[in-house]
């Protein structure tokens, strides 16, 4: 018999609210279906089944609200017996909370809770409710809403050097022990989804979805990478509030200089070709050096101002997109980082990158130059606060000292997150970036 | 290389050491005429004579003793007790006197003593002389302990201990002077450290750390888990004290589980020493708790069934090892 438990959602998440149950007692599910529909602090997310059988017992009514941890459900096999505990009433009480306890909860302070999470994590103050051989009896009561997770030092140190979220992991060693192996798969899995660690269930095992053809229509089951492209992108869209400054860029100076660069990046020893993304990377990030309220994170009760300055580059893939990350890009020479993105956009179109390589950045460019495209908005890559989308190189009419010239140009968009940064801040950031871009040498020297 | 007994890698390195130097001397029970009970000093009495190769009367407590004297006096002593079991009556001597005398006067005595005997069970010894009670000395800060398990590191390492000026309990096992093994030409010399453990055999699945008799029931028991797909890293320890920890800490940050075998009881012994430094160490490397394989916790039985199953095996070293090796591991 296993335990569906309340996931942990995100950092701030303390308990989450059933609204819905898709599946009914008695019905079989599979695993990755979906169970159930809760509500946390900041979004509704669906609760998937991480193993299959029939849902045996529901614990948390629909309404009603569990700590993070709580058991909610329990599947097994349809002749399984329930554990003693649970086949009498009190069941569902033992796990959720009243409406009463909730808002009571909800008033309380979250630093301290995640104080305390932290020290659970690290193994300072140890805490295991009912017997651990029998997952069935692992409900917390409400008042203590963390549960000890067993994982072995190895994976929880490889787990943390990722930001990997483990507490969703299907551990398969004895006990249901977390291993160094599960690390590794679930982070072989993440590598399909972008940027960040992110708080959704890593599917295990997802066998590959089948596509129905059904009328008149085609319908095809979400991939990992699309369903957390979906979340993240509408969670983004719902929670962070954008706003956006375009603004147009001369680049022909810029064009000379990569001209010029290019003659001497081909007689290297190591020969590279720099493109005008590599330019811009260097230029977003001096700019975020230069202005580092850019260079931030909203978290809710403060700001996260970051001293290191890693530049995310949107890369397309076939199945959907994903984010390699340039570290400490405004310390690098150009050629340097020539050679970083043209590595990182070989091993993403290859599937190669590993979770360092796309995790941590602090700022996105979005480039959809090469589409011929004028100007467009992309969508901020949480959690970082702004992102540059980046349109075509276009001839066009200018007038200058009184004569119409034709000059090249291009259109660049700013989507700020405004809990972070107002919008004057937005324009003088941008402003930088023309400013090195129309002026390139500030790129060198 | 030529290919010689543990009983002769043994004796090669006493007669090398005492043509070397005339202080040293070996003294026991039935070591001349006899030659030793396990036959290692056999022919020392007629080439060294009774100067150098002296018969004791049978009172551990005298021996020792005596041994530790004449150390003291500037000789190098080898005592060859008959059982590390008889030693428990010279204990006090070994204890309070070999392993003190140095720190409680001021540095100024050395005691360049080696005490060899045999322990662990196997040849229906009975309760009393069957035991592995290295971890008993292992315990105590002024002792040498080492447990060499071939003819190569047997002559290397009891050279070795001839040489130290720091008493060395140099403990065999009674089914160990049968084995053998390659070990280089009389007269070519050579020695191997009394704080260096080996890394027997490579592997990435597994460290099993083992020493002693206990060394060859694990390769063998590596060798069919290699059959399997399992590869088991064996680290012989070969010293007791000093440990050679780093070299244990460097396998298990490469394979994350351990296992470890040895004939000795499992309480309070070598092995729980060993795995509380390792969690100590290596804690942020492990992936599973160690895997103990031991003797049962019984006192050793006569009858030859009973002995046999009280043992440890080489498949209870394979199953120790599977229990903590994933299976998708290794077939993943």
């Amino acid at each position: 018999m296993k335990t569906v438990e309340m996931p942990k959602m995100g950092d701030t998440m303390e308990e989450g609210k059933i609204l819905r149950w898709m599946k009914q007692e008695g019905d079989s599910v599979t695993k990755g279906e979906s169970l159930a529909e809760v509500e946390t602090d900041k979004v509704n997310i669906e609760i998937e089944a991480f193993a299959g059988g029939v849902l045996r017992k529901i614990l948390v009514p629909e309404g009603a609200s569990a700590p993070i941890g709580a058991g909610i459900a329990l599947i097994g096999a349809p002749d399984e017996p329930l554990p003693d505990l649970l086949t009498g009433n009190g069941s569902a009480r033992a796990a959720a909370t009243t409406p009463k306890e909730t808002e009571k909860g909800a008033t309380t302070p979250e630093a301290p809770a995640q104080k305390l999470e932290g020290l659970l994590r690290e193994g300072t103050v140890g805490y295991s409710q009912g017997t651990p051989q029998q997952p069935g009896l692992q409900i917390a009561p409400a008042t203590e809403s963390f549960e000890r997770i067993f994982i072995s030092p190895i994976a929880r140190r490889i787990a943390e050097e990722h930001q990997l979220d483990y507490s969703r992991v299907e551990g398969t060693g004895p006990n249901g022990r977390i291993i160094k192996m599960d690390i590794e798969a679930a982070l072989a899995q993440r590598q399909e989804i972008p940027a960040v660690p992110l708080p959704v269930q890593v599917p295990v095992e997802e066998t590959a979805p089948a596509i129905i053809e059904a009328g008149e229509v085609t319908e095809i089951p979400l991939t990992a990478m699309r369903r957390t492209i979906a979340k993240r992108l509408s969670q983004s869209m719902q929670t962070a509030p954008h706003f956006y400054v375009t603004s147009v860029i001369d680049t022909g100076k810029l064009a000379d200089l990569r001209r010029q660069i290019n003659e001497y990046a081909q007689k290297e020893p190591d020969p590279v070709k720099v493109s005008f993304n590599d330019l811009l990377v260097k230029a977003v990030a001096l700019a975020l050096v230069r202005m580092p309220q850019v260079n931030v994170s909203f978290a809710e009760d403060r700001l996260i101002l970051k001293k290191q300055v890693h530049i995310g580059m949107a890369v397309a893939l076939e199945q959907g997109l994903i984010v390699p990350v340039i570290r400490n890009a405004d310390q690098r020479r150009i050629l340097d980082i020539a050679r970083e993105s043209q590595r990182l956009a070989e091993l993403a179109r290859t599937g190669k990158l590993r979770p360092e390589d796309f995790s941590g950045g602090t700022f996105t460019v979005s480039n959809l130059g090469m589409f011929d495209v004028d100007s467009f908005t992309a969508v901020i890559n949480p959690p970082e606060s702004a992102i540059l989308a980046v349109g075509s190189i276009t001839p066009t009419p200018v007038v200058i000292d009184g004569q119409v010239v034709v000059r090249d140009r291009m259109k660049m968009t700013l989507s700020s997150d405004h809990r972070a940064i107002d919008g004057a801040t937005a324009a003088r950031f941008l402003q930088e970036v023309k400013r090195l871009l129309e002026e390139p040498f500030g790129l060198l020297v | 290389m030529r290919t010689i007994t543990y009983r002769d890698a043994l004796r090669e390195a006493i007669r090398e050491e005492m043509q070397r130097d005339e202080r040293i001397f070996i003294l026991g029970e039935d070591i001349a005429g006899y030659g030793g009970s396990y036959a290692v000093s056999k022919g020392l009495f007629e080439e060294f004579g009774e100067k150098r190769v002296r018969d004791t009367p049978l009172s551990e407590e005298v021996i020792t003793g005596a041994a530790i004297g004449a150390a003291l006096g500037g000789l190098r002593p080898i005592l060859e007790l008959m059982t590390i079991n008889f030693s428990l009556l010279a204990s006090d001597l070994l204890v309070n006197s070999a392993a003190k005398f140095h720190y409680m006067f001021g540095g100024q005595p050395e005691i360049p003593l080696v005490v060899r005997m045999p322990g662990g069970g196997g040849a229906q010894r009975g309760a009393q002389h069957s035991q592995m009670l290295e971890s008993w000395y292992a315990h105590i800060p002024g002792l040498k302990v080492v447990m060499p398990a071939t003819p190569y590191d047997a002559k290397g390492m009891l050279k070795s201990a001839v040489r130290d000026p720091n008493p060395v309990l140099f403990i065999e096992h009674e089914l160990l002077y049968n084995v053998k093994g390659e070990v280089p030409d009389e007269g070519i010399e050579y020695t191997v450290p009394l704080n260096r453990g080996e890394v027997k055999r490579e592997g990435q699945h597994v460290t099993i750390i083992t020493f002693s008799r206990m060394l060859h029931l694990t390769l063998q028991a590596a060798e069919d888990l290699a059959k399997e797909g399992i590869q088991a890293e064996v680290i012989d320890l070969r010293s007791i004290r000093p440990l050679d920890i780093d070299l244990i800490v460097d396998s298990v940050k490469k394979t994350n589980r351990v296992v470890i075998a040895e004939e000795g009881w499992k309480y309070y012994g070598t092995g729980q020493g060993l795995a509380a430094l390792i969690y100590e160490f290596a804690f942020d490397y492990m992936d599973a708790p160690i895997e103990h394989v031991n003797s049962a916790d019984v006192p050793m039985p006569y009858s030859k069934v009973l002995e046999r199953a009280a043992l440890p095996k080489k498949s209870d070293v394979v199953n120790a090892v599977k229990a903590i090796v994933p299976q998708a591991l290794v077939h993943g």
